[in-house]
């Protein structure tokens, strides 16, 4: 099954001669994919290595696309890639932003992610596992399947763990069905790392591994700034000063989940405001007073209890 | 003689890149597609055999077109049709049903009359296909060179 290129306004040769030229620039403003990689730049907060990552990937994607165009060596690129990072540094939130991007190009037809892990693969008894991997790999067809943790498929401890069943099923689709499915696994790095090691044949067939680094103090603070917008509420001026304090002192916490702490963070800090208003319910409130997150709210935290 | 059953079945036999632009149309519509055969080609035989589960939540026709060329190879001298079911309340029934695959020889369907008391004729249909037990009904055709075992 060949690649399709979809895309009614790219160029199309008048003749069945390919084109002598090819414009990168209209088949660049044609795929969209800027707005999609502005919208990832002002969405996605710091990531600088993965963003610049991505951009790379984007063009590559390009430029082969252009190479099809112009008749040269089109071998299908090998886009499976690999997403390595703490917990909350925004890998899942990228792997979507990244389907939206090989969708815009062409090279998934749907442009859907199937999110799963160990347990969507891997069955419990003998004769269990092939049917649900490859239910899940139906499922993923035409899209991205994003794979979380990984490494967890493999379990090197017990031989007759049927995690290598799934990883050889996986294996064999990502080789044949290169056209229709892409593949991201994710997890920790170390882990990840040592997976790779005892799986070669997975290592070299992910062609891009990108690294998740640790978000900073202002970068948190300017996350749960967004946060906050996209929930439509706000920080008080002492409210933010707060944040910031709850984020230094929570970052030297063990279990410190990145931009996930924040979220729960701000959850239950919302918790707070509730409880606040409710207690003095007496009074008539305004919009200002449900959306206002105060530094009352955060210092009840029990991270401030030390 | 030439099995018509269900949509397109006047039509030329449809080809794979034709059945899966129907298939993506079900999947696009939310509806789930099921893959069946049979080798009782009877009309009124509503119960084919179910390749499978019926295939929820894909959004591609690829993993059904897998579905399809993997029954076609098991069960090449039958009948395989494939069913999309719509579950959207007020319908919850079968929208599309089409033949993807055929035995090479069909021999078709005899009409059968038997005398009643007062010279009363009752007819019906009998296909001569299941004179033989099931499993040997249609000669299989040769398999594919590299095929499945």
């Amino acid at each position: 099954m060949s690649l399709v290129l979809s895309d009614p306004s790219a160029p199309v040769p008048a003749t069945d001669a390919p084109p002598t030229a090819v414009d990168l620039e209209a088949l660049h403003r044609d795929s969209g994919i800027d707005g999609l990689l502005d919208d990832m730049d002002r969405d996605l907060i710091g990531l600088v290595p993965v963003k610049t990552r991505i951009r790379e990937i984007a063009a590559l994607l390009l430029v082969e696309r252009a190479r099809r165009m112009l008749g040269l060596q089109a071998e299908p690129p090998a886009l499976h890639m690999c997403f390595t990072g703490n917990p909350g540094t925004g890998k899942t939130t990228v792997a979507r932003r990244m389907t939206g991007i090989l969708h815009a190009l062409g090279y998934v037809r749907r442009g859907h992610v199937v999110s799963v892990t160990r347990d969507d693969l891997v069955g419990q008894y003998i004769g269990h596992t092939a049917p649900k991997t490859k239910e899940v790999l139906k499922r993923a067809m035409g899209g991205v399947l994003f794979i979380d943790e990984a490494y967890y498929l493999f379990r090197p401890e017990n031989e007759r763990d049927y995690g290598q069943e799934a990883i050889e099923i996986l294996l064999q689709v990502m080789e044949d069905s290169r056209d229709d499915l892409v593949v991201i696994l994710a997890g920790y790095k170390d882990r990840m790392d040592t997976f790779f090691q005892s799986n070669p044949g997975m290592a070299s067939r992910v062609a891009h591994h990108i690294d998740f680094p640790d978000y900073g103090p202002d970068e948190l603070l300017r996350i749960a700034q967004v946060m906050m917008r996209d929930m439509q509420y706000r920080f008080s001026p002492d409210g933010t000063a707060a944040m910031a304090d709850y984020i230094g002192r929570r970052m030297r916490q063990p279990r410190f989940a990145n931009a996930r702490s924040i979220r729960n963070a701000l959850d239950r800090a919302r918790l707070r405001q509730a409880g606040r208003l409710f207690a003095t319910r007496d009074r008539l409130l305004d919009a200002d007073d449900l959306q206002l997150i105060t530094a009352e709210d955060l210092r009840k935290s029990r991270v401030f209890a030390e | 003689m030439r099995l018509t059953q269900g949509q397109f079945s006047f039509l030329p036999d449809l080809t794979d890149a034709e059945i899966r632009a129907q298939v993506q149309y079900a999947l696009d519509q939310g509806w789930a597609v099921a893959v069946e055969f049979t080798d009782d080609p009877h009309p009124r035989n509503a119960y084919w055999e179910m390749w499978g589960t019926p295939l929820f939540d894909l959004r591609d026709a690829v993993g059904v077109m897998q579905e399809v060329t993997a029954c076609r190879q098991v069960h090449a001298g039958r009948y395989v049709k494939v069913l999309a079911f719509d579950s959207t309340r007020g319908f919850e029934t079968v929208r599309m049903s089409f033949l993807v695959g055929r035995p090479a020889e069909e021999p078709g369907f005899e009409l059968v009359r038997s005398q009643g008391p007062g010279q009363q004729i009752q007819y019906t249909l009998r296909s001569y296909a299941t004179g033989s037990p099931a499993g040997v009904r249609y000669a299989a055709p040769p398999p594919p060179a590299g095929g499945a075992t």
